[in-house]
């Protein structure tokens, strides 16, 4: 019986050292490697300007459409609870805020972990599948500074700017559904939020978290590519895991970063 | 696939209304520009009871917003509460000036008020207002109504 119970343990310890801890680390490496090659990313910069095409560019129309939906809705369920308040002038500032704040960031964060992320670890998995990365090797090109590192580059340029799309989207969505379709007044509408909204509390720290955000999710996305067992099977499984592991990443790193800017003065 | 000129096009794109969105955000949204910390003196103000001011509350004058609250801490000398205000550099007041709080709006936001005196000085910072008058505590008001109510009630047997 307590030989059983310290097999299971055994085997659980194990599990955690190899699945967490081994690879923590081994990404952590990876990612000092990654920023130590990333020279050439930026000297020879067209390959940077393709990566920021694929992971950038391909996912305009999905953050723009998101966003002005988002917009859209919030507009909607804002309006709703506070005209029984009797202060719908303030739809500008519930929508405004609560995009440039948390939404921006964190929804455009998950659907460019989902639509970019993962295109990016099924490519470098599927690179190491059929030994491009060892090919490259062995003509003396370092994978990581031709094949990671523009990538990474890529999706950290992006990330910010594609939150930043997503946000105007939402406000625009909200000043659509606020002021064109219910009629909020749009003096106040627009005023009530230039008032609230403050640069360096909320719109800068809204892009300081997309950039976080875009850091972790090319990070997460680069490394299980890299790290993906040479097989069909394990390409997908490791484009899964990036899809799950920088969506919980996103979502954690947002409460702790909230947790630090606004502690409520 | 695409030549490296088509590439660069669609990026540049990219890279222009990703900057517009954040400059939309920035002007427009945060209306960065008609009111920025740079060009500002702070002058301090003292009041007995700030109720429920908060930082960043807005600074008006004639109902024009012309700062913002800085910081507030407790005077531990004086037992007040000392509330430094970031005033816009394009406005001056005389030194007699004096500063009330004040209540706008249903969801009781909290704002400095501030009432130009006729002193020919002006305000330069680091000075402090002399004249204050603190926040409107209802509980108070309602305890000296009542308390007003009692000694009526005692002066007429």
């Amino acid at each position: 019986m307590t030989r059983r119970i310290a097999e299971l343990l055994r085997a659980l310890g194990a599990r955690i050292v190899s699945n967490w801890i081994w690879r923590l680390g081994f990404a952590c490496r990876f990612l000092w490697f990654t920023l130590k090659e990333s020279g050439a990313s930026f000297r020879r910069f067209h390959l940077t300007i393709r990566e920021i095409y694929f992971t950038g560019v391909l996912s305009l129309i999905i953050i723009l459409v998101s966003g002005l939906f988002v917009g859209m809705v919030l507009g909607l369920q804002g309006y709703d609870t506070l005209v029984r308040y009797g202060s719908s002038e303030a739809l500008g500032v519930l929508v405004s805020l609560s995009l440039v704040r948390e939404l921006g960031p964190v929804v455009a964060g998950l659907l460019f972990a989902s639509r970019a992320g993962s295109a990016i670890t099924a490519e470098i998995g599927l690179m190491k599948a059929t030994e491009q990365l060892s090919a490259m090797e062995m003509m003396a090109v370092d994978p990581i500074a031709r094949v990671v590192a523009p990538r990474f580059w890529a999706g950290v340029i992006s990330m910010p700017l594609l939150a930043a799309l997503f946000s105007a989207m939402g406000v625009f969505g909200g000043y659509l559904v606020g002021v064109r379709l219910i009629g909020v007044d749009e003096g106040s509408f627009w005023s009530q939020m230039q008032a609230a909204v403050d640069f360096r509390e909320d719109v800068l720290n809204g892009v300081i978290k997309s950039l976080v955000f875009g850091v972790a999710v090319t990070w997460i996305a680069v490394y299980e590519g890299y790290d993906a067992p040479p097989t069909a099977e394990g390409v997908s499984g490791a484009t899964t895991r990036t899809v799950v592991t920088s969506s919980l990443a996103i979502l954690a790193l947002d409460f702790v970063l909230t947790a630090l800017m606004f502690r409520g003065t | 696939m695409m030549t490296r000129k088509e590439l660069d096009l669609w990026v540049g794109i990219f890279a222009v209304i990703g900057i517009g969105a954040l400059l939309f955000l920035s002007l427009k949204v945060a209306n960065l520009a008609s009111f920025s910390g740079a060009d500002t003196y702070q002058i301090a103000a003292k009041f007995d009871n700030i109720g429920g001011l908060k930082v960043r509350a807005a600074v008006k004058s004639a109902g024009v917003v012309v700062g913002r609250v800085g910081e507030i801490r407790f005077d531990n000398e004086s037992f007040e509460a000392v509330v430094a205000l970031n005033i816009d550099g394009r406005y001056q007041f005389p030194k007699d000036s004096s500063a009330k709080i004040l209540t706008s709006g249903l969801l009781g936001e909290q704002y400095i008020g501030l009432s130009p005196g006729g002193d020919s000085v002006s305000l330069k910072g680091g000075d402090t207002l002399k004249l204050t008058q603190s926040a409107v505590v209802l509980e108070n008001l309602i305890g000296q109504f009542l308390y007003n109510k009692a000694a009526e009630g005692d002066g007429k047997k």
